[in-house]
């Protein structure tokens, strides 16, 4: 009985959550111009999650780039083919595994960061403060965070892209010993800028940033003022981001291609 | 330097990064680091049957590539594919007598067109058509005529 009676609470809280994320899309975007005055809270929000999260992201790229040239290696040496490894590195990286692993280490790295820190100003007040001194919170807290993640997200992913060709490069040329022109020549043959680079890393990237930083921004602004409340919503921005990532990812590959 | 200044240096620095990777990724990991080399002339040149060929697809002499398809289009009055060749204004030294195949780039690679040059003194211009040309192989039709005639001294009784 009791569980019966719980599970469309469940589900229409997630649904509420879903349309209360989407309503806050407007106010975060009508509030734009409003922030323009606090730039410099912006830029210092893209230092935050966009420079910061530069070592992960480089890193992370790089072996993706060495294990998808590895296991390609492999794979392709059945059919002869091993010349096409960097074509392939290439393509999975720009279409998907570059903007969606970028995506999700950006979640687990920078949007619990700014959930975390809004709830918290959430939990201490600092927001009703803000709005007793007449510093509208949106404009100066919530909607620089959103710039700066949108803003971050596609040169994050184009740095993760570019270490993902060098990773590949070093494993398929310098350790598995595929020719340097060959490699090169074979993936410049079959990789497009406008649909691959444009519509895969670009679009794709921007798309999954407004939606994580949407989604942390919300988690944070709409958290319940304790410490407990904070660290839900803390857990929820990882788990919905990472849902609302890959989801988005499928709906915008059909599109896209 | 105040705290201030170093982060916006260092947000200056991740912005410069994220579009030097941009300008690598588009510049050398794509086609477009085919196409340096700015000026081109057009080329026509009809088949029959294109096959799988592409646009975008390289355009070579001797293995070398000259350039690349610009547009397939089909021509309604004759029925047959009008190819637009883009080639380098570098290479303007070829024959208006040089013939065009679409040719296959390994058992199943991609599809791209040779040309094969003529002895003619004139040399092909802006705009003009190239008569010889030859069409792709359809490897259908080889299987189709090899399963239809069986073995040739048969068929020849």
């Amino acid at each position: 009985m009791n569980a019966r009676s719980r599970r469309p609470n469940w589900f229409m809280d997630g649904l509420a959550q879903v349309g209360d994320a989407g309503l806050f899309l407007p106010t975060l975007l009508a509030a734009i111009p409003r922030s323009l005055r606090h730039f410099r809270e912006t830029v210092r929000q893209l230092w935050f999650v966009g420079a910061m999260s530069l070592t992960i992201i480089m890193v992370c790229g790089l072996f993706v780039g060495m294990v998808l040239a590895l296991q390609l290696y492999y794979v392709l040496s059945i059919f002869g083919a091993t010349t096409t490894t960097g074509t392939v590195v290439a393509l999975a990286t720009f279409r998907e595994l570059g903007p969606v692993v970028t995506a999700l280490l950006f979640a687990g790295r920078a949007g619990t960061s700014i959930t975390a820190e809004i709830g918290l100003m959430r939990a201490t007040d600092q927001l009703s403060a803000m709005e007793m001194m007449a510093v509208d919170p949106i404009a100066y807290v919530a909607t620089p965070r959103f710039l700066a993640g949108v803003v971050a997200m596609p040169l994050l992913c184009c740095v993760f892209c570019a270490m993902a060709i060098f990773g590949g490069h070093l494993v398929g040329v310098t350790w598995l010993g595929i020719d340097n022109g060959t490699f090169w020549s074979n993936m410049t043959a079959s990789v497009h800028v406008w649909s691959d680079i444009i519509d895969g890393v670009i679009y794709k990237s921007l798309a999954f940033g407004a939606v994580v930083t949407l989604i942390a921004v919300h988690q944070g602004y709409t958290t319940p003022p304790t410490s407990e409340g904070v660290a839900y919503a803390t857990t929820r921005t990882v788990v919905a981001s990472s849902i609302a990532i890959l989801a988005l990812d499928f709906v915008m590959t059909a599109f896209l291609t | 330097m105040n705290p201030r200044r170093s982060f916006a240096a260092g947000t200056g620095l991740f912005i410069l990064l994220g579009f030097a990777a941009l300008a690598y990724l588009a510049t050398q990991t794509t086609s477009l680091a085919n196409t340096r080399g700015g000026d081109a002339y057009t080329v026509k040149a009809r088949f029959t049957n294109v096959g799988q060929l592409k646009e975008r697809a390289p355009v070579k002499i001797a293995g070398v590539r000259i350039g690349s398809v610009q547009s397939i289009t089909l021509e309604p009055q004759r029925l047959d594919a009008l190819v637009v060749l883009s080639i380098n204004k570098h290479f303007n030294q070829i024959p208006e007598d040089s013939s065009a195949a679409v040719f296959t780039s390994g058992l199943l690679g991609d599809q791209y067109i040779a040309i094969r040059p003529g002895g003619s003194p004139n040399m092909l211009r802006n705009g003009d058509e190239m008569i010889l040309t030859q069409s792709a192989v359809q490897l259908e039709d080889l299987i189709g005529k090899f399963l239809v005639n069986g073995s040739p001294d048969k068929k020849s009784k």
